[in-house]
């Protein structure tokens, strides 16, 4: 395993559900979106302005701290051709960079296979959460999946310490050595020996890891948080994949998205902190994105399922500002009540790719798009 | 009853529905192997909790358009029918048919889906295909409402042939042009009003109404086609029949079936069954219980070789762990946790990756899905509050009541998780697992907790094994 401290690494927050565009950068500036949004609006008083049109919500506030330090990209009306607003569908759409055609190899584990060609490292990618999210997936290439950094691997629900041991010394055995010739037998004794060893690496990162940045105790900012202590154990780790949910406000929107909005505006600024504390913040980039965005008319209490959307890019080697465009919510440029899409999602894989991991992008998204100039370096 | 018909028969079970219990084979042992055969290939009532209780009773399993609760509702069928074929068939077909939730966004007709499998599954294969056909999640899966006449499109008619019946290098590209012409006008019932829904409603955008297949003659091409051969004017139920007469067709089927319920690899010896298997489906005409009836009779499967030859998919080693477990005997929201798991080890129900299904055999492994069926088996029978897991100990108890050596412990517990066997160098770790503390001793009443406690740190480390991942 090669040290790797100053090779870059791209860490990725999925916002499930699919993340309300227009309160989260807020067009506080024009009547229409009050008029659309006769209830489930953020107040003028209630935005941190970023320029006479728009501005973060107002608990936004340690995202808005990086937006001043310049270390945050955003790229407004993302999104791709044709919408679909199923969150299955649209989701894959964004894993497998194919918006037509159903595809199983996601753009990330693409992107490992193009770091760790042979799966040397069985920890280039992990993921924090159960299962694998699609973006991860690709036939051959070894992903670790982590739901509790504490207590990952085999038999967490054994409580007792010295029993879990004496288990793990039995699968051990039972998975190591040679199995007389029975080539099925032999390679269930490669993965399980496998997955022992990542285990084991993995459960060192946390005694390793020391810091003075204090994480709340949410899921989104205890999974940042392990993605830190995975990071700085310096395992080789590349890509990190987490996400967090869910945005699917259809009711009660006003006081769930307040809430998702403290836990990940919180959560990212910690981690920039940590990150910086560390060392890791010249490293290290942080992509922020959705599905979808949601109607630009309320129902009431929440929004449906929508369109165009935002992501964030966010890092010290990131240029900040604005790209794309803000979506028009005049009626006649909307897309069936929702916000028009003006750039697509590959443009900015593309730059990541690209320009942050120098991967040939074409063959990862399908595709050749122009990239956006998202990082300074 | 022989040790060798308690093995053959538990591993018919493990292949024919998902692994049985050691009371389930002692009854089936005294049944007789071909007799237990007809049974399974003869389904009666499936002894669950009906459907209209179940929604009555149990609202976590009455919002069936969303994925989850649907998934958890099928996965509850499996665990508590008294059909194990039907379910595991069912399976197969759905493998096979594979038609996935992310484009249709409507769980329930798929579970509709799913009973027309459990309907017609053992039937005719020709009437499989017509209701395939007809079935309105595979039409809007495959764009069939799309296939109109004069502008058609290929996606159901490719598929049918490729992947659903014949196999690619059996029929030309032009078969595939007049198989879709045959079947255009086979659309929804309801297209305009779920348009009309869609515009308006867009978490829902094919609507939250059921669906149903409708025949439009004025949309169907009535013109001469040609396929595989044969000239006339063809509609989708005579495309059908041409398909199911083929000898490619025999030999897919028969080899889709062999693949799923006898080995994962198929080689040159064990054509000779796939050929029996064949002949079987045109000596009934086309009848999938005859195919089955064939393999499960065959001395190939009956064979020392068969044994363990298949790596156990996700859904197959959950169901069974369950099973083994006795646990989720009555409809309850965790069901949905348990069909998420199935999604974390890699086979999610009713969202198949693609069009192909799943990649089985050794591509159901990897490490981060060993870990997760290794956990889930594991918490399942180290549960000494379930009651499969209280039967298994109290049978333990019964039968030996002493102190059992290390050996005897291995042995009876391997006994009890269906009459389990394991190689020798998994055997000599578990043995030496228990050699650690010595032997166990039941009739001790003051260290029983710590014995039983042990007994299901043995059940979990079985489940653990590298064997227990194979069927």
């Amino acid at each position: 395993m090669s040290s790797s401290s100053n090779e870059r690494n791209l860490v990725v927050i999925q916002l499930s559900g699919g993340n309300d565009y227009l309160n989260t950068l807020v067009p506080y500036n024009n009547g229409l979106y009050y008029d659309y949004r006769s209830s489930v609006r953020i107040e003028p008083e209630d935005v941190l302005p970023l320029n006479d049109e728009v501005g973060f919500r107002g608990n936004m506030g340690p995202v808005k701290r990086l937006w001043d330090e310049n270390a945050v990209a955003i790229i407004n009306g993302i999104g791709y051709p044709v919408p679909n607003r199923s969150h299955f569908r649209s989701m894959d759409i964004w894993h497998t960079a194919l918006p037509e055609d159903i595809g199983t190899e996601g753009w990330l584990g693409r992107s490992i296979r193009e770091i760790d060609p042979k799966g040397e490292n069985v920890l280039t990618g992990v993921n924090f959460g159960r299962g694998l999210p699609r973006a991860l997936g690709c036939r051959g290439v070894p992903v670790a999946s982590v739901g509790n950094l504490e207590t990952y691997g085999l038999f967490p629900d054994i409580g007792d310490e010295n029993l879990r041991k004496y288990a793990l010394d039995t699968f051990a055995k039972m998975y190591g050595g040679a199995n007389g010739g029975d080539a099925v037998m032999e390679f269930l004794g490669q993965t399980g020996t496998d997955a022992l060893k990542g285990a084991d690496i993995l459960r060192t990162a946390p005694e390793k890891y020391n810091s003075s940045v204090e994480y709340a105790a949410n899921p989104i900012a205890q999974s940042l948080k392990s993605v830190a202590q995975v990071m700085f154990a310096d395992l080789g780790t590349r890509i990190y994949y987490t996400q967090h949910g869910s945005f699917d406000t259809h009711a009660g929107e006003i006081e769930s998205h307040t809430k998702l909005w403290d836990e990940v505006g919180g959560g990212i600024g910690d981690f920039m902190d940590d990150l910086r504390e560390h060392g890791h913040a010249e490293n290290t980039s942080i992509l922020v994105f959705s599905e979808f965005g949601r109607r630009i008319k309320d129902n009431g209490s929440g929004t449906d399922h929508g369109s165009g959307g935002v992501a964030f890019m966010i890092g010290d080697q990131v240029n900040g500002g604005m790209y794309g465009e803000y979506p028009s919510l005049e009626e006649e440029d909307q897309l069936e009540g929702d916000l028009h899409f003006n750039n697509d999602f590959r443009q900015t894989y593309t730059s990541i790719l690209e320009q942050w991991l120098k991967l040939d992008a074409e063959p990862i998204v399908n595709g050749k798009f122009e990239p956006f100039g998202l990082f300074s370096s | 009853m022989s040790t060798s018909d308690l093995k053959l028969i538990a591993h018919l079970m493990r292949r024919a529905g998902f692994g049985a219990t050691r009371q389930e084979l002692k009854e089936f042992v005294s049944k007789g192997y071909e007799s237990v055969v007809e049974d399974l290939l003869h389904p009666g009532d499936p002894e669950n909790l009906p459907d209209d209780l179940i929604r009555r009773y149990h609202p976590d399993h009455s919002e069936l358009r969303f994925l989850y609760s649907a998934a958890g509702y099928w996965l509850y069928r499996m665990i508590t029918t008294s059909n194990p074929l039907e379910e595991k068939l069912t399976l197969f077909w759905h493998g096979l048919f594979a038609t996935g939730y992310s484009k249709l966004n409507q769980a329930r007709s798929l579970l509709n889906q799913i009973d027309m499998f459990r309907v017609n599954g053992l039937g005719n294969f020709s009437e499989i295909l017509l209701q395939l056909s007809k079935d309105p999640a595979m039409l809007l899966w495959l764009d069939n409402n799309d296939n109109h006449k004069g502008a058609i499109n290929e996606n159901f008619g490719r598929e049918l042939l490729e992947l659903f019946s014949m196999g690619i290098g059996n029929y030309s590209e032009q078969d595939i042009k007049e198989a879709s012409r045959a079947f255009t006008g086979w659309t929804l019932g309801n297209v305009d009003y779920m348009a009309m829904r869609a515009s308006k409603d867009s978490i829902w955008p094919y609507g939250r109404i059921a669906w149903h297949f409708e025949y439009r003659p004025d949309d169907h091409d009535n013109g001469e086609k040609t396929f595989l051969g044969e000239t006339g004017n063809f509609n989708g139920e005579q495309i059908i029949d041409l398909i199911a007469k083929d000898e490619a067709t025999a030999r897919f089927v028969s080899t889709r079936l062999f693949q799923f319920f006898a080995a994962d690899t198929v080689g040159e010896k064990e054509q000779e069954t796939i050929e029996s298997m064949m002949k079987s489906y045109f000596d009934s005409n086309y009848e999938i219980r005859s195919v089955l009836r064939t393999l499960f009779n065959s001395s190939y499967f009956k064979s020392e070789k068969a044994r363990y030859s298949r790596i156990k998919g996700p859904v197959e080693q959950i169901v069974g762990a369950i099973h083994l477990a006795g646990s989720y005997s009555t409809p309850t929201i965790g069901i949905e946790e348990v069909a998420q798991q199935a999604f974390y080890m890699g086979q999610g129900l009713l969202e198949p990756p693609t069009v192909e299904g799943w990649h089985e055999g050794e591509e159901w492994i990897d490490s981060g899905a060993l870990v997760e069926r290794t956990n889930f088996a594991s918490s399942e029978v180290g549960n000494l509050d379930s009651p499969g897991v209280r039967t298994m100990i109290q049978n333990i108890c019964t039968n030996n009541g002493g102190s059992m050596s290390p050996e005897t412990v291995v042995d009876k517990c391997l006994d009890m998780l269906g009459a389990f066997d394991v190689s020798e160098k998994t055997l000599s770790a578990l043995v030496g697992h228990v050699s650690r503390s010595g032997n166990i001793d039941l009739n001790d009443n003051d260290e029983f907790e710590n014995s039983e406690n042990r007994l299901a740190e043995v059940f979990r480390l079985i489940t653990a094994s590298p064997d227990f991942q194979r069927a």
